[in-house]
């Protein structure tokens, strides 16, 4: 069975580069490159399985025999995909559920292409943030502490006064608005509406701010949640490293192609959610495309009832959306930005789908994990 | 100069070259002292790394791309990733990632380029810079075999050799023409050789832009002139002590050697700009540029059987002697097809097209007091009209080469 599955995921893998491949190599037309397709094919699919010896253009690819060193980032891009921060909860006196962070920002060089440095500006030490996951109508609380050297702000997104806005020269006196190095502050609202939303920086230079990595997402959860699900963050983000006001590396989670050398493992025909935000900087544009399956569009995740049912969606900056899907099949599907520019400078991965029974114990649990507020919500 | 060590010595009590060599001794200990303590007092450098990095060399090989990166600048970088067109392509470094101060590493990149679209290949260094290098129009880079060799030196005979063989026909009717006529054929020789010095002077200045800076870069085409002037210079007052040079130091076979001199070592030059640009597929060879250049060179062949006239045994040079001219002067332009084709360096073309502009004004130097009148007056309306000739010949027929 288990022989079986790994030939069948093979094949699954080489079939699904032979397009790319074909398609490369056939514009070559008259170069001299007959007999190539399949070479890079072969090639292609043994990449499938490891990604080792990279000598052919099958995708676009970082150099072979290096890869990042998530231990020294202090994060790992497989672990932050299903990492929700609940922070903790305190019940208060009117009956209603406080839910607390301590988020601090933080000057960090992370690697986020194999070799490459950058000096990133974090909230908690990773980029992007931490996920903050609460439920709707909760009061939130979050406390800030700008430890980095640069005055920075948590601005979230949602429904809130003024003073909570993270919003530099409002409430300055109240010890909000621009938080300078040293100084902390705690921002304070309910947890609404329920939906997909993000929290960045807002200091000035916006743009630098943003770019330098100060973002995360921040899901409010509907009071009857949602079909229980595999449920993974995916915050679409890229760094200009070379501070010329274009990115030269983009992902989704910060690290360059990291799906592709690490496949994001799910069940098959189990639901799959994605919460994709767009924290992309410095390009108006960035999109979503999964191969060989459609998802149903949730746009800000503010609705329970679908948009659309597709395989491709387009974001501006800012912008975010629910993704539900399920792969009938086992093998690799790859997904990635379908602007082809962001995909070939690192915004590519896979998603391994195989037997759910089959998944290691650890992806299992990652996968299963249930929500703090008993269930994943009512079953569909 | 012993009398003069003699007459030193009582003063100081050391030989003069203890005098010498002291000096040298201390120098070298205070800079080995200095380095050893780090620059005391200097502190840190101020601001992140710098990184300066060439492009020295790009070659195309199908599904391949190879960079050839100098490190210009004082720190080491080291390469991390490479993209093509925005597409990151894995790749091998051949002398590391890491380029020490001037060191240079070769990396090749896996990449299915199409021939006659541009590329652009983005190197990224582990600080995040990125180091650009364009691709204008993709082609194969031929490579350097026995057959790519023979090509060149096919080439080189086409544009250099015959040419010049071509142009040298007229001695039969330099021999004959009256002294008017002697006069105007070697202010036309002047005119193209001046308006080849200015064509070499800025071709090698171009090339040096994109030569690393650190090797001096505009300043070898400089270096190169003046060195090639200060050597010819001196072969020729090494000659006349011998008095080979004849009469004056003007015999007309002496002048023929002379230009023919220069004009080669101008070839050698010319022929590693046409090897260089075969090599990177900006030249097309066809039977246009070859006649081109056949036209234009010819006219060097005149400007070296100009000098030969009038009596004499030796201004009557034997088959020999006049083949040996031509090679002379378009030889060079095979050894310079080579050279550019096979091992094309900024550097070094920069700094041989110097070497032609200096030979050059030094055959200019030479030639010039050929071109006088009774009077002994170099500007006359003979002189100034053939002067003008030489220029308007030259650059007519440059027209038909330009590259």
């Amino acid at each position: 069975m288990s022989d079986r599955r790994l030939s069948r995921r093979a094949l699954l893998g080489a079939a699904a580069t032979v397009p790319a491949a074909a398609g490369l190599h056939g514009l070559v037309g008259r170069g001299g490159l007959a007999g190539e397709p399949a070479r890079a094919a072969s090639n292609g699919g043994a990449q499938m399985n490891g990604h080792a010896g990279h000598d052919s253009f099958a995708h676009a690819s970082f150099a072979p025999g290096r890869t990042v060193d998530h231990r020294a980032n202090g994060f790992d891009p497989t672990e932050i995909l299903r990492d929700f921060d609940y922070g903790t909860t305190r019940r208060l006196a009117s009956g209603r559920l406080l839910r607390e962070w301590t988020i601090v920002a933080q000057d960090k060089e992370i690697e986020v292409a194999p070799g490459v440095k950058f000096e990133a500006w974090t909230y908690n030490g990773r980029v992007p943030g931490p996920t903050l996951r609460a439920r709707e109508g909760e009061k939130l609380r979050i406390r800030f502490v700008n430890s980095s050297e640069h005055p920075h702000t948590m601005h979230f997104h949602g429904i809130h006064p003024a003073l909570m806005d993270g919003m530099p020269g409002i409430g300055e006196r109240q010890g909000a608005g621009q938080i300078e190095p040293g100084k902390s502050f705690s921002y304070e609202f309910d947890a609404e509406p329920f939906g997909l939303h993000l929290y960045h920086c807002h200091v000035a230079p916006l743009a630098t701010h943003i770019a330098r990595g100060l973002y995360g997402a921040f899901v409010v959860d509907p009071k009857k949640g949602r079909p229980e699900a595999d449920e993974m963050v995916m915050v679409m983000n890229g760094f200009d490293t070379n501070f010329d006001l274009s990115n030269e590396v983009y992902a989704a989670n910060t690290v360059g192609f990291h799906y592709v050398n690490e496949p994001i493992r799910v069940g098959r025909d189990e639901l799959v959610r994605i919460y994709l935000v767009n924290a992309l900087e410095y390009d108006p544009l960035n999109s979503f495309h999964v191969h060989a399956n459609f998802f149903q569009h949730y746009p800000t995740g503010t609705s329970l009832e679908p948009s659309e049912y597709t395989d491709t969606i387009v974001q501006g900056q800012g912008q975010r959306s629910i993704l539900d899907l399920k792969f009938p099949f086992d093998g690799d599907y790859m997904f990635h930005a379908h602007v082809s520019e962001f995909a070939e400078l690192g915004w590519t991965g896979f998603f391994r789908v195989g037997d759910p029974s089959l998944l290691s114990a650890a992806a299992a649990a990652a996968a299963y994990c249930k929500l703090p507020w008993g269930g994943n919500g009512s079953p569909a | 100069m012993e009398a003069a060590a003699h007459a030193e010595r009582p003063r100081g009590g050391l030989p003069a070259w203890a005098l010498g060599v002291i000096p040298l001794a201390l120098i070298g200990a205070a800079i080995g002292a200095f380095a050893l303590l780090g620059g005391p007092g200097l502190g840190e450098r101020t601001g992140p790394p710098v990184e300066e990095v060439s492009v020295e060399r790009t070659v195309l090989r199908p599904g391949t791309i190879e960079l050839t990166l100098r490190n210009d600048g004082p720190d080491s970088v080291e390469v991390a990733q490479v993209a093509v067109n925005d597409a990151y392509a894995p790749f091998g470094a051949d002398g590391g990632r890491e380029i020490g101060h001037l060191g240079s590493t070769t990396l090749r990149i896996s990449y299915p380029w199409i021939e006659g679209e541009s590329y652009e290949v983005r190197v990224l260094t582990s600080t995040g810079g990125t180091i650009d290098a364009a691709i204008p129009v993709a082609a194969e880079t031929p490579a350097a075999d026995l057959d790519f060799y023979g090509l060149m030196a096919l080439l080189g005979i086409y544009v250099g050799v015959i040419p010049v063989g071509l142009g040298m026909l007229w001695l039969p009717f330099v021999r004959r023409v009256g002294s008017a006529w002697i006069v105007a054929l070697m202010a036309f020789t002047v005119g193209l050789l001046a308006f080849l010095a200015i064509d070499a002077a800025l071709e090698g200045l171009d090339i040096a832009a994109d030569a690393p800076p650190v090797f001096g870069g505009a300043a070898l085409v400089f270096a190169g002139a003046l060195i090639a002037y200060l050597l010819l210079a001196a072969i020729d007052v090494y000659l006349r002590g011998r008095g080979d040079a004849g009469a004056g130091g003007s015999s007309g076979l002496y002048l023929a050697g002379l230009v023919a001199l220069g004009i080669g070592l101008h070839n050698l030059g010319e022929g590693l700009a046409i090897g260089s640009a075969y090599a990177t597929g900006a030249l097309a060879l066809g039977a246009f540029l070859v006649v081109g250049f056949a036209i234009h060179n010819t006219t060097e062949g005149l400007a070296i059987v100009a000098p030969m006239r009038g009596g004499g045994a030796s201004a009557r040079p034997g088959p020999g002697r006049l083949l040996g001219l031509g090679l002379l002067a378009g030889a060079p332009a095979v050894l310079g097809a080579w050279i550019g084709a096979a091992a094309f360096d900024p550097s070094l073309a920069a700094l041989l097209f110097g070497v032609g502009v200096g030979a050059i004004a030094r055959v200019i130097v030479q030639i010039a007091p050929s071109m006088r009148d009774g009077a002994g007056r170099y500007l006359h309306p003979v002189s100034v009209a053939g002067m003008i000739a030489g220029i308007v010949a030259l650059y007519v027929t440059g027209l038909l080469v330009s590259i």
